[in-house]
């Protein structure tokens, strides 16, 4: 056997590990960013609050992408996204504006008549809770279909797209729900960056959540059977069921989390928004997660991929939309440089590997 | 090796009257079959014959329909394919059953992960992946080191240390050398006889007989879904063996008419390619075989692509009857010149699509009014190639993935009689067929070249180019010698070329 005795030296190892593919991401983001820094006058991009603002902005991107990321490490695709962050968003706000005993409370009515006014405590977190298992759930019914039916997840997840959609809409009687205000939920972004200074947090608390949604997720994929089994899954599924994967139940799974990880994207849209539940909030979110993933490294045909990628896709898209926005850019030229990011940056990454391998 | 004692110890594995049909079609009518541990079977019988149905049946994918097997003399009747993985009976497949992504040690490891505290024990899986790459030899490896990082050979290795870390009782390798080179089949010839003595029973499905009698202490053959024959490979010859597969004696496999060369149709001049070839000249005329011989790598289908403009031709001139230059394939095409690509399974055909569809894929003109295709009309054009030719199946319109291998290159040859080139590139136009189609082929090539058409095979079954060809040329390291008539040649200074060790 030609077993090649002879290590590779050591650029060539370092060029095909995994930590080259984040390094040249960094780059890419720090190529993008000092563009715009370098571009943007009197040096407002890189204050202190300008990079803060950056971070809050790719926070849903990035926590939906953390579950869209496993999604297409298991060769599948999910373009329910937005609607499931707009389900979770209604649900919130729904919860949050329920009314004591007979239920609907009017805007404008007695702020002591609602449920939130009486349970300071309990109620956000139930409006928590809610938001974010109606994405969870939302995600298990597109395993399910996955799965169980045996369809192709780009027409499951188109179909619950729309259904996930109208049902958001439906429980806000396709109107934007006003819950009271001054819920902690509401701050969870800090949206309006006027709130009292931040004494030891540093940081909106979403943008805290995002942090360790990246850590245990990058744990989970390295150090859990479950983690390696999804990148089995997308490499090569028919191995994966002969070696006894339980590939059912690691797809099942995989969209399971991804509608979770949507639902709390929700929670920090729902701040984003100004604590209003808007249910047609997110549209177009899945594109925008899934370029955020590919921009990560991670690749449509499976088995390749990592959550640290997809946050660093997600800054770069973010980057380039504040920047373009400050820069004075119009919306279609955003829209256009941010197309063309994605195909430069899948096309710089074959060139890479073709070179590396 | 294969105990000759009165009372045989209890068989590994024995299949008693195994039968399965699937509709109409009787798969398998009745395979009785059995192997010793420490035993290497092999399993031989042209395509078509049920190999793969019995396969199918030991690896749990299918369920028999009726018969017994036993493994151990305990009943083994798997339901699923993980089944046959848990009792011990590993199947590496041609088409490598491996997740390119992973590490070597994951995807020995695949579904049997070493945890600690329900985390992956990352040193654990190194320890038990590296036991069972030094078994199969691939000790110099890293284990971390991805599977799509490795050659062919090497994932072939990965595949038996999956099957030996899960302390395999049964191992069968399906055409395992087919796109292995010669150094490499004598390490897994190596790593075979080390399993057989550790009392794996190893079955061993091969067209090359000559691996057969290499490697096989026993075989059986199967025709028709039918075992119809087992015998000690030491004491049978080779062409003992083909009579029982196809029912008949082969006396005339290689079928080669008196021929007259006509005009020269084809004039290579140095040509070299973007790596390979370096150099490579030759002249081929109208009713003329011309072979081309060499190692795996030696750039014999790096010429026929630059040739057909698959590749880029970095020097020299090629002519074409009266044109001269390079040409893109779709030119060539109206040149009349048409390739069979080596690899009908990615390049050659398009398997989703159906008979009709691939026969007239490069051929579309004249099918219909205008620029037209009439389906009905692409239908008719088919039939006189599938009863020519012949091509076993339902119709012109029934899917080719459902065909048998030989069958399917049938119909990839068929694709070049159809568009009535008159150069035909063949590049191993009988790689991982039965002998009874490829008994067709070379009837076929026989027959055209004395219409006056010109053929050009590159293949590296030696037997095949000295029984079809009428001169030979060798490439090694991307020089292509002159051509050899065939009288003047044998396998010995064929091989002598190939390796470098003369020049002709």
């Amino acid at each position: 056997m030609s077993t090649d005795p002879h290590r590779p030296g050591l650029f060539t190892r370092l060029a095909r590990s995994a930590w080259a593919d984040i390094l040249a991401r960094l780059v890419a983001l720090l190529l993008v960013f000092g563009f715009f820094a370098a571009m943007v006058d009197g040096g407002k991009f890189y204050t202190p609050r300008n990079l803060e603002n950056l971070l809050r902005q790719s926070a849903v991107y990035g926590t939906a992408g953390l579950g869209m990321t496993l999604v297409i490490i298991a060769a599948g695709i999910d373009l329910s996204v937005g609607s499931m962050i707009a389900l979770s968003v209604v649900a919130v706000s729904w919860v949050l504006n329920l009314g004591v005993g007979t239920g609907a409370a009017t805007i404008g009515g007695d702020a002591a008549a609602y449920f939130v006014s009486q349970h300071p405590v309990l109620a956000p977190l139930l409006a928590c809770l809610a938001g974010v298992a109606a994405a969870t759930a939302a995600g298990l019914a597109n395993g399910s279909l996955i799965v169980g039916l045996r369809l192709a997840p780009f027409i499951v997840t188109l179909g619950t797209m729309g259904i996930v959609r109208g049902l958001a809409k439906g429980l806000a009687h396709e109107r934007d729900i006003y819950p009271p205000e001054g819920t902690w939920i509401g701050a969870l972004m800090d949206p309006t960056l006027t709130s009292k200074p931040r004494s030891w947090t540093l940081l909106p608390t979403g943008v805290w959540i995002l942090m360790a949604g990246v850590i245990l997720m990058a744990f989970i994929l390295r150090y859990t059977r479950f983690g390696r089994h999804v990148y089995a899954v997308g490499s090569n599924e028919e191995t994966a069921r002969l070696c006894g994967v339980p590939v059912g139940r690691t797809k099942l799974m995989v969209y399971a989390l991804c509608g979770f990880f949507c639902g709390v994207a929700g929670l920090m849209q729902f701040s984003y928004l100004g604590a209003i539940g808007q249910p047609v909030t997110g549209a177009m979110y899945e594109l925008f997660v899934i370029a955020a993933v590919i921009i990560g490294g991670a690749s449509f045909r499976g088995g390749e991929g990592s959550v640290l990628g997809t946050l660093i896709g997600a800054l770069i898209i973010t980057v380039l939309y504040a920047g373009g926005q400050q820069m004075g850019w119009p919306k279609w030229v955003q829209e256009m440089v941010i197309g063309g990011i994605i195909i430069l940056a899948v096309a710089l990454d074959r060139l890479r590997h073709r070179r590396a391998t | 090796m294969p105990p000759a004692s009165q009372t045989p110890p209890t068989p590994r594995l024995q299949m008693r009257a195994v039968r399965k049909r699937f509709g109409a079609t009787q798969a398998l009518s009745g395979v009785t079959l059995t192997v010793a541990p420490g035993e290497v079977m092999a399993l031989v019988g042209e395509n078509g014959a049920g190999k793969s149905t019995l396969m199918k049946v030991l690896s749990g994918a299918h369920l028999a329909d009726d018969g017994e097997m036993f493994l151990d003399g305990q009943p083994y009747r798997p339901r699923h394919p993980l089944d046959a993985r848990r009792a011990g009976v590993a199947m590496i497949y041609q088409e490598l059953s491996l997740a390119p992504h992973l590490s070597v040690m994951e995807n020995i490891l695949l579904g049997v992960e070493s945890t600690r505290g329900g985390l992956i024990d990352w040193s654990a899986m190194r320890r038990r992946a590296s036991a069972a790459m030094r078994e199969v030899g691939l000790a110099t490896l890293d284990a971390a080191t991805p599977v799509h990082r490795l050659a062919i050979a090497q994932q072939q290795l990965v595949e038996i240390a999956r099957a030996v870390a899960l302390e395999c009782r049964v191992l069968v390798l399906d055409e395992p050398t087919s796109s292995l080179t010669r150094h490499d089949i004598a390490t897994l010839f190596d790593l075979i006889r080390r399993l057989r003595r550790q009392g794996i029973a190893v079955i061993y499905i091969s067209h090359f007989l000559e691996e057969v009698q290499q490697i096989a202490d026993r075989f059986t053959v199967l025709r028709d879904g039918e075992s119809v024959g087992t015998g000690v490979t030491a004491e049978t010859s080779s062409a003992q063996i083909i009579a029982l597969m196809v029912g008949r004696t082969v006396n005339d496999l290689y079928p080669h008419t008196a021929r007259t060369p006509g005009p020269l149709l084809l004039d290579l001049q140095d040509l070299a390619g973007r790596d390979k070839p370096v150099q490579a000249s030759l002249q081929l005329h109208r009713g003329e075989v011309l072979g081309v011989a060499g190692l795996i790598g030696a750039g014999r289908t790096e010429m026929l692509r630059a040739l057909f403009g698959l590749d880029p031709v970095r020097r020299g001139t090629i002519r074409v009857g009266l044109v001269q230059g390079v040409a893109s394939p779709a030119q060539r095409w109206t040149q009349r010149v048409g390739m069979l690509s080596e690899d009908r399974k990615r390049e050659g055909l398009a398997l989703n699509l159906s008979i009709a569809d691939n026969i007239t894929l490069a051929s579309l003109s004249g099918l219909g009014p205008g620029r037209l295709v009439r389906p009905s009309r692409q239908q008719r054009a088919c039939l006189p190639w599938i009863e020519k030719i012949p091509i076993k199946c339902a119709g012109p319109t029934q899917r080719l993935g459902d065909l048998s291998g030989g069958n399917q290159q049938k119909v990839a040859l068929a694709r070049l009689l159809h568009a009535d080139v008159d150069l035909l590139l063949l590049d191993e136009p009988t790689r991982g067929i039965d002998v009874g189609s490829k008994a067709h082929i070379y009837r076929l090539i026989d027959e055209l070249t004395r219409q006056g058409k010109a053929v050009l095979i590159v293949s590296s079954y030696l037997p095949e180019l000295l029984g079809v060809c009428d001169r030979i040329a060798v490439m090694c390291r991307g020089r292509l010698s002159t051509a050899l008539a065939r009288q003047d040649c044998t396998e010995h200074r064929l091989m002598e070329l190939a390796t470098g060790q003369e020049t002709a």
